[in-house]
């Protein structure tokens, strides 16, 4: 079994959003990167099972520059067997998505994982534009999946649902809570994550479709009012009258 | 310009549904929607009332398999003409839209809040609605995912006409071998009132008080990460940066810190309301409305005011 899993990084969650260059600009200045935790709580970790329990390889790839490598390594360290990096900036979802499914082509995987979004972008579409590019089945926001052979069983939601799903491999998957849980690297896999492979490979030629061109923070909320734990009646009229919300 | 929504009727229609045809309606021109599955017709037709000038139905498709409903849509768009797709940013656009995408070569933008700008940009939602951005599409053709609850429907015309469409689904390489369908209950991320409960609420059994709030108000129930994490509430509950982002008009957050990831979340909420013990609680920061006191009595004491207000016809 030859998994691919699609690695993100983003911006640990307790990092200061701010913006540079005239807001044009996420400002990295002072943010801590991790491995998004789609990708790896979710992704990486249920891959590693399956090559565990069946055998078969885990390559990581992501699409970033040379300082992305930080996270390549904790996601190597965590357990993964090699990493490709595309050389480039990922600029835009299309844009990530064609670079990845370039490379799915020509090596033979039977298993693509992805993170069911990125907790920067929100955007929840590279997995899928692998898929179509690939002409590869899709099953988005898994939350469970086991392998007979070559037949996939999933569990996703649905619409305020669950439905249960087969597929035959190969396939795209992204990965939502339930998967798996997390795993914290130990010593000898960061060790271990030094001298697995990362090959280095030039972007393929591709347009962006999208740009994101300007930031904005939301606007400062007005202080908090205090209302009397024992007069909920007055919440309730706040709640109608002033918010007009019931 | 034309303008193609697609609507997921497989479960009737949620307001989501009427929010994007009104959507699609404000960019100006004609509007179409496309949906497969059994909807009754006068319901599809209804969606005339938001704006839509017809609506195409492929009966032939009854599930949603993203790959048939790829294939649909994109026959919508050749025979509607279409150069703006509109979809909600639900479970089945996460799925469907960015296959569209790279069928279509159009650029995808997801969790829109706002229409098009003056310029043509289009505001999203980003890291995990810590902050906005607006985003340019630089493809002849775009595609638009609305987020849930960020616009009003608003009703403009009447009943529209209903045309069956062969949109030539093709196979499926999925195969759906069961369904556990939504029993009535509002799915999270559209509901315009939220009750939430964190780890204050010290166990499973006591979130009785927090449901006879929601049940009371109407409002759907969610809860924090650690709730869910410790299995006390199902996993589809939990909010924040790692979980479901809501903005419903009214949130309120019984026995949780406000921790950042959190906060991410669900402050695209209009209205919040904190339920806390502890004066230091970060949430306090975020909230409209708070109440220093502990949730095993003021949630029931809520739960009274509220039954009282509607009893008095409201
Ligand atoms: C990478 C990452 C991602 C995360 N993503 C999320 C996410 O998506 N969503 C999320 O929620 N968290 C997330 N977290 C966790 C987050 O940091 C907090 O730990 C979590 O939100 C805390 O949950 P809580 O408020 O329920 O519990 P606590 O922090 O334990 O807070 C309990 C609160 O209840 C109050 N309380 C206690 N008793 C009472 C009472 N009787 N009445 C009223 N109030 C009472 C306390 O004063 C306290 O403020 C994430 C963390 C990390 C590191």
């Amino acid at each position: 079994m030859k998994i691919l899993v699609c690695i993100s990084k983003s911006p640990d969650t307790t990092s200061k959003i701010a913006f540079t260059d005239n807001n044009s600009k996420f400002d990295e200045n002072g943010v801590q990167y991790i491995v998004n935790p789609y990708d790896e709580w979710y992704a990486l970790v249920r891959a590693l099972e399956i090559k565990e329990s069946s055998g078969g390889n885990v390559t990581i790839i992501t699409v970033g520059n040379a300082n992305d490598e930080a996270v390549i390594r904790k996601a190597l360290a965590i357990g993964a067997d090699e990493a490709v990096r595309v050389d480039t900036d990922p600029t835009d979802a299309y844009y990530t998505a064609m670079q990845i499914a370039e490379y799915a082509k020509s090596n033979g995987f039977d298993l693509i994982l992805a993170g069911k979004e990125t907790i920067n972008y929100n955007g929840s579409q590279v997995a899928g534009m692998i898929a179509e590019a690939m002409d590869l089945p899709f099953i988005s926001l898994a939350s469970k999946l086991d392998i007979n052979g070559s037949t996939l069983t999933l569990e996703r939601e649905i619409a305020g649902g669950l439905q249960v799903v087969d597929v035959n491999l190969p396939a795209v998957v992204s990965c939502a809570k339930g998967m798996a849980e997390q795993r914290i690297p130990n010593m000898r896999g960061i060790m271990a994550a030094r001298t697995k492979p990362l090959n280095v490979i030039a972007p393929v030629a591709i347009e962006n479709l999208t740009e994101f061109v300007a930031y904005t923070m939301p606007a400062t909320k007005s202080a908090c009012k205090m209302i009397d734990p024992n007069n909920m009646d007055e919440l309730v009229e706040l709640l109608h009258n002033e918010a007009k919300v019931i | 310009m034309s303008v193609l929504v697609y609507i997921n009727s497989n479960n009737g229609l949620y307001k989501s549904a009427f929010e994007a045809v009104t959507y699609g309606k404000k960019l100006g021109g004609d509007v179409t929607v496309i949906t497969s599955g059994a909807a009754d017709t006068k319901v599809l037709a209804g969606l005339g009332k938001y704006g839509a000038g017809k609506v195409l139905v492929d009966r032939s498709l009854q599930g949603d398999d993203d790959q048939q409903l790829t294939r649909i849509i994109a026959n919508a768009v050749v025979s509607s003409g279409a150069t703006t797709i509109i979809f909600s940013h639900d479970l089945t656009a996460k799925a469907v839209a960015p296959r569209l995408s790279v069928r279509l070569k159009a650029g995808l933008v997801s969790g829109a809040i706002e229409v098009p700008n003056g310029d043509g940009t289009i505001k999203v939602n980003v890291f995990s609605g810590k902050a906005f951005s607006s985003v340019k599409v630089n493809s002849a053709s775009k595609i638009i995912s609305l987020l849930p609850n960020s616009i009003q429907p608003e009703v403009s015309g009447s009943d529209c006409e209903v045309e069956e469409f062969n949109g030539n689904s093709g196979e499926s390489k999925v195969k759906v071998l069961s369904t556990k369908k939504p029993e009535g209950e509002i799915p999270l991320p559209e509901a315009e009132l939220v009750v939430s409960a964190g780890r204050g609420l010290k166990g499973p059994e006591n979130w009785g008080m927090v449901e006879d709030l929601a049940k009371a108000l109407g409002a759907a129930t969610a809860c924090s990460r650690p709730v869910a994490d410790i299995g006390w509430r199902p996993h589809h509950e939990h909010v924040g940066q790692t979980g479901v982002a809501i903005r419903p008009n009214l949130y309120i957050a019984a026995g949780i810190s406000g921790a950042i990831q959190h906060l991410a979340g669900v402050n695209g909420s209009k209205v919040m309301v904190v339920i806390n013990t502890d004066a230091e609680a970060p949430f306090f920061k975020a909230a409209d409305y708070g109440i220093l006191g502990d949730a095993f009595e003021v949630l029931p004491r809520l739960t009274e005011a509220v039954k009282k207000f509607k009893s008095s016809g409201n």
